[in-house]
């Protein structure tokens, strides 16, 4: 029996109707086609599956797609400016090559995108742990935090700058 | 897709209490942390749910005009980790939550399942029992408060029957006022790991700070269930803060654990790490209090 849901995903209304045993992953990549969600693990421990929920990166694959109701989700895909262009997290990640086959990418740039929210600079041992929620098994994780640690120095320079 | 049979979600804790004795099979699930992970393992095939996910009378930290702390059982361990209240008051507690899992993990788990899935490991309950907290319970028969030290009954079970709902954990002002204290976890990894051991330490020094007035020692997968040490804890008292003291500590607490070997550690490892990591909590909570260790 399906129930019928209200969420905003990415700056957009959405009504949905949806299983009560599914995950918001399935909910996302099947009836949104956002497949920038990755299904990895689904046991909560490889961080591919992350969007923010609120503003706060949660785990998809352990999140029942009833509990999204009245809630605001962000997916990669939510990031894309006007024409298409990428985010300046995004670039950041390209820009430190912080990117090998891209799986864990997705998940990683929502967790900067709370971090680099917060307006806060943080050390680089501070930055190990809000990323430990995700696994890279490419790249050893230096240029990902290179690429987190531009992030916010650069939108620290722009929040200056205005 | 997930094995659940039936799901309902509760509009308050009245409504859960109330689908949990309509249905004789169904339980609980909050942040779903464990629940949905354990159910794609196939643990709780066709499971039926009664979901209290997000219920906001459950997600709110306040202080009582007494002084008494109370945190809704649906509160994430992020939000605990954050709160102002608590914070200043109960720092060992707020940093021992910011040990589970992942920063996502902790957006989602929460304190009170935490408490209710009964195991060992949670990193919430040495804490919890160092401070000596109360457990509120909502069932068919109202309200009942049970001590956390009386909550749990072996590997997993706790004394919280089925249609009860745990809505709240209450610390007393006397637990924290003049305590400081230190949880420390061993595990393999900083991160994404479950405690090898863990051991909460929270002592109250004369007010020369020169010996101990009171002390508390708890741990996490040193036995089947989250232990205190109250022999260990009533030899400190009174004793002056020196070397011996520390050392006599360390061996004591052994005598009270009963670790077991497992694949992630050896018993003779956890005796080793149970009788450092109490030196080491011991330690730092005496310099947390303004005391010092002397030779």
């Amino acid at each position: 029996m399906l129930e019928i849901i209200h969420m905003t995903v990415n700056g957009k209304a959405q009504e949905l109707a949806v299983d009560p045993r599914e995950c918001l992953t399935d909910t996302l990549r099947q009836r949104l086609g956002l497949t920038s969600v990755k299904k990895g693990c689904e046991v909560g421990e490889c961080g591919a599956c992350t969007v923010l929920i609120d503003g706060k990166a949660v785990n998809s694959c352990c999140y029942l797609s009833v509990w999204a109701d009245g809630h605001s989700i962000l997916t990669v895909e939510g990031l894309r400016g006007p024409n298409g262009e990428l985010s300046p997290i995004q670039t950041a990640f390209v820009e430190e090559a912080a990117i090998q086959c891209g799986f864990c990418t997705p998940g990683l740039i929502l967790t900067a995108v709370e971090i680099v929210g917060t307006g806060r600079r943080y050390t680089r041992e501070e930055l190990r742990r809000l990323i430990s929620g995700h696994l890279c098994r490419c790249t050893g994780y230096e240029n990902i935090l290179n690429a987190v640690e531009r992030a916010v120095e650069e939108n620290l320079a722009r929040q200056h700058a205005e | 897709m997930y094995d659940i049979q039936s799901y309902h979600q509760a509009a308050s804790v009245a409504d859960a209490v109330a689908a949990l004795v309509r249905d004789p099979e169904a339980m609980p699930i909050a942040g779903g942390t464990d629940v949905l992970i354990q159910t794609r393992e196939g643990r709780h095939a066709g499971c039926h749910l009664v979901s209290i996910h997000g219920l906001p009378e459950l997600r709110e930290i306040r202080r009582e005009a007494d002084g008494t702390l109370v945190i809704g059982s649906g509160c994430t361990f992020s939000q605990i980790h954050a709160s102002p209240v608590l914070r200043p008051r109960v720092p060992m507690l707020c940093d021992a939550v910011d040990q589970v899992g992942s920063p996502q993990i902790r957006n989602m788990g929460t304190i009170g399942g935490n408490v209710c899935n009964g195991v060992t490991s949670a990193d919430s309950a040495p804490s919890l029992l160092a401070l000596e907290a109360q457990l509120e319970l909502t069932g068919p028969e109202g309200v009942r408060r049970v001590p956390i030290l009386e909550w749990y009954t072996g590997p997993g079970r706790t004394v919280r029957r089925r249609e009860e709902i745990l809505t709240a954990l209450r610390i007393a002002p006397e637990q924290y006022e003049g305590w400081y204290g230190r949880y420390l976890k061993y595990g393999k990894r900083e991160a994404m790991e479950i405690s090898t051991l863990g051991c909460a330490v929270r002592v109250k020094l004369s007010p020369d700070r020169q010996r101990v007035e009171a002390l508390r020692i708890a741990y996490g997968v040193a036995a089947p269930t989250p232990v205190r040490c109250p022999e260990s804890e009533a030899l400190a008292v009174g004793r002056p803060l020196d070397e011996a003291l520390v050392k006599e500590l360390g061996q004591h607490v052994l005598t009270e654990l009963q670790p077991r070997d497992s694949w992630r550690a050896s018993k003779a490892f956890r005796f080793q790490i149970a009788r450092e990591l109490c030196r080491r909590a011991f330690r730092q909570a005496v310099i947390d209090a303004g005391g010092a260790i002397h030779a």
